[in-house]
């Protein structure tokens, strides 16, 4: 794999592409899990371990697999991974798995791995494909951080709460103190589409002022009015 | 000598916004003499929050500020959501709730004339679902002097227990858990009136008379306050009618809670709200049967903010499915 190859993926998976920004796939955990940083970013670091496997597995295996019956076997190796990573969160991480609960198991549905694996890693060589399944991953995880993060945040005023699970000894932040109110809205449902949401439009708007400066170099006119539809539109599927 | 025809200019946002704004103040007045001033307190931070609001995402939005903000569209946004919050809570949740309505819910979504959700009631809501202890203090009738009533809202002090007293639906749906428990019985404790909460059945009644003005003024017309008011009755009048001791009177839902704020000033927005005659019927005659149905049976007091932005949903399918006949040709049938 030469350099350029790599950072296309790179650029692919943890922006242009971005699962949670761009391509809006796996958004029923992304939601569901990320009242707080740590759990998301746990779920996250799941996904990236569910996907650079499956698609690792995949990529070996293409040139074995009828293609009329791709899906069933592509869901049957998923599911067998998430298998694996149950079970090692289960043994390794025993109160963050209970946290979790039917989320680990949920990954064999998250269309985001499917995608990959039917997108990718059904075409192209296996170190490859780990790495645009890693990538990918990282995108995700990225975007489940900052959602996780500021929903917190604004719910409770804390960062990093249920850090133990992770790190034995750690403890929580607690930014705002203790006169702060609560959000409690932003912990809720609601809470997580509109904080994805204000993501997806401040992604948007930095794509657009990117184009735009590409077109207009900054050096003779200042930025035209951002004033247009959100020009990268994604098929809207979950 | 005058001739016919007698076209009258019409009145354009800012005429109506200021007759809303003056057929409120009858309310507005009650409401202070009931409860004390500290509602006046509100109205005056909400108003200040929202012209402020307003004014940003005007800027940020690169429109005309000048023009926009003298239409007082947000002055009555604001009030409406001042009058739909508990009097007595902390300043910085009303300002919250401004915040929500004007940025949120209505320039977001395109500004004046874009929003589908009446943004007094999406800031009702939101408050709701995320501060519900703050939510539910409600005062009883002069219960407090002023001086205590600004401590409540601009000082840090929660002494809850000083304002802990419920509204009359709150007392009733808590009320009628207990066993053996009866409407009848209920009626006869404190935050009971002669209709409907105590105190409360004033302000209502202020709110009426207000709403009567703005529709002697054609500002609204007369479909979406009677369907309401009259659905209302009829179903919660049904209710009554079948089991007496479960289900209250008619007359004590239709002045309870924001029942005839509601009714003429929240339901009748002009934008969220569906716009043909026979549309209005329905959404009017909606809300009550949503806002009934979350009284007597759901797990918040008052179901009406809920019920609003429930039918502003349906809005677009009743006006497409309501659409008038073109005159000339037969009802309902395409050319």
């Amino acid at each position: 794999m030469t350099r350029q190859e790599f950072r296309e993926l790179a650029h692919n998976g943890l922006w242009k592409q971005n699962p949670g920004l761009a391509q809006l796939l796996g958004l029923c955990p992304l939601l569901a899990i990320s009242t707080n940083m740590v759990n998301a970013v746990s779920l996250g670091l799941a996904t990236i371990l569910v996907m650079a496997l499956s698609n690792l597995a995949v990529a070996c295996l293409r040139n074995l697999i009828p293609y009329e019956i791709r899906i069933p076997v592509f869901i049957l190796i998923i599911a067998a991974l998430v298998t694996v990573v149950d079970l090692a969160f289960n043994a390794y991480f025993h109160s963050l798995y209970l946290v979790l609960g039917i989320f680990i198991p949920l990954i064999v549905t998250n269309c985001i791995v499917l995608a990959r694996v039917e997108a990718y890693a059904a075409k192209n060589p296996a170190l490859t494909s780990t790495v645009d399944a890693v990538m990918m991953g990282a995108g995700l995880l990225g975007v489940l951080a900052v959602l996780g993060a500021l929903r917190e945040l604004a719910a409770g005023g804390t960062l990093l709460a249920g850090i133990e699970m992770l790190l034995p000894g750690a403890s929580a932040l607690h930014l705002f103190g203790d006169a702060y109110p609560g959000f409690l809205l932003a912990a809720l449902p609601p809470g997580a589409f509109f904080t994805l949401g204000c993501l997806i439009a401040a992604y948007n708007a930095i794509n657009q002022r990117r184009a735009a400066r590409r077109l207009h170099p900054p050096s003779n006119s200042p930025l035209p009015a951002a004033d247009g539809r959100a020009g990268a539109s994604a098929p809207l599927t979950s | 000598m005058m001739y016919s025809p007698f076209l009258r200019p019409a009145p354009g946002v800012r005429g109506v916004m200021l007759t809303v704004l003056l057929a409120l103040l009858p309310g507005i007045a009650t409401y202070a003499w009931q409860f004390g001033a500290g509602i006046l307190v509100n109205l005056l931070l909400a108003s200040c929050a929202a012209m402020a609001a307003e004014a940003a995402m005007l800027r940020l939005r690169g429109r005309a500020a000048g023009l926009a903000l003298g239409d007082l569209s947000a002055v009555v946004t604001a009030w409406l959501v001042a009058l739909s919050l508990p009097p007595l809570v902390p300043w910085w949740l009303t300002v919250l709730a401004v915040l929500i309505a004007i940025v949120a819910a209505k320039h977001l979504y395109g500004g004046l004339g874009q929003n589908p959700f009446n943004p007094a009631m999406a800031a009702y809501c939101a408050m709701m679902v995320a501060y519900p202890a703050l939510m539910s203090q409600w005062p009883a009738p002069g219960q407090l002097d002023f001086s205590a009533q600004l401590d409540l809202i601009l000082g840090g002090a929660r002494n809850i227990d000083a304002i802990s007293s419920a509204t009359a639906l709150d007392a009733l749906r808590t009320g009628l858990r207990a066993p053996g428990a009866t409407v009848d019985a209920l009626r006869q404790t404190p935050p009971f009136g002669f209709l409907g909460g105590s105190g409360w059945e004033w302000v209502g009644a202020a709110y009426l008379l207000g709403g009567l003005a703005l529709l002697a003024r054609r500002v609204i017309t007369w479909h979406m306050p009677l369907a309401f008011l009259l659905t209302l009755a009829a179903v919660s009048g049904t209710a009554w009618l079948i089991q007496p001791a479960q289900f209250a009177p008619p007359w004590f839902h239709i002045v309870s809670g924001g029942a005839l704020l509601a009714a003429f000033f929240i339901i009748t927005d002009p934008v969220s709200g569906a716009t043909t005659p026979r549309g209005k019927l329905i959404f009017g005659a909606g809300i009550a049967l949503v806002a009934w149905l979350i009284r007597s049976f759901g797990a918040y007091p008052e179901g009406l903010a809920f019920a609003v932005l429930l039918l502003n949903i349906c809005v677009p399918l009743i006006d497409m499915k309501t659409q008038p006949p073109v005159f000339g040709h037969r009802g309902g049938e395409s050319p």
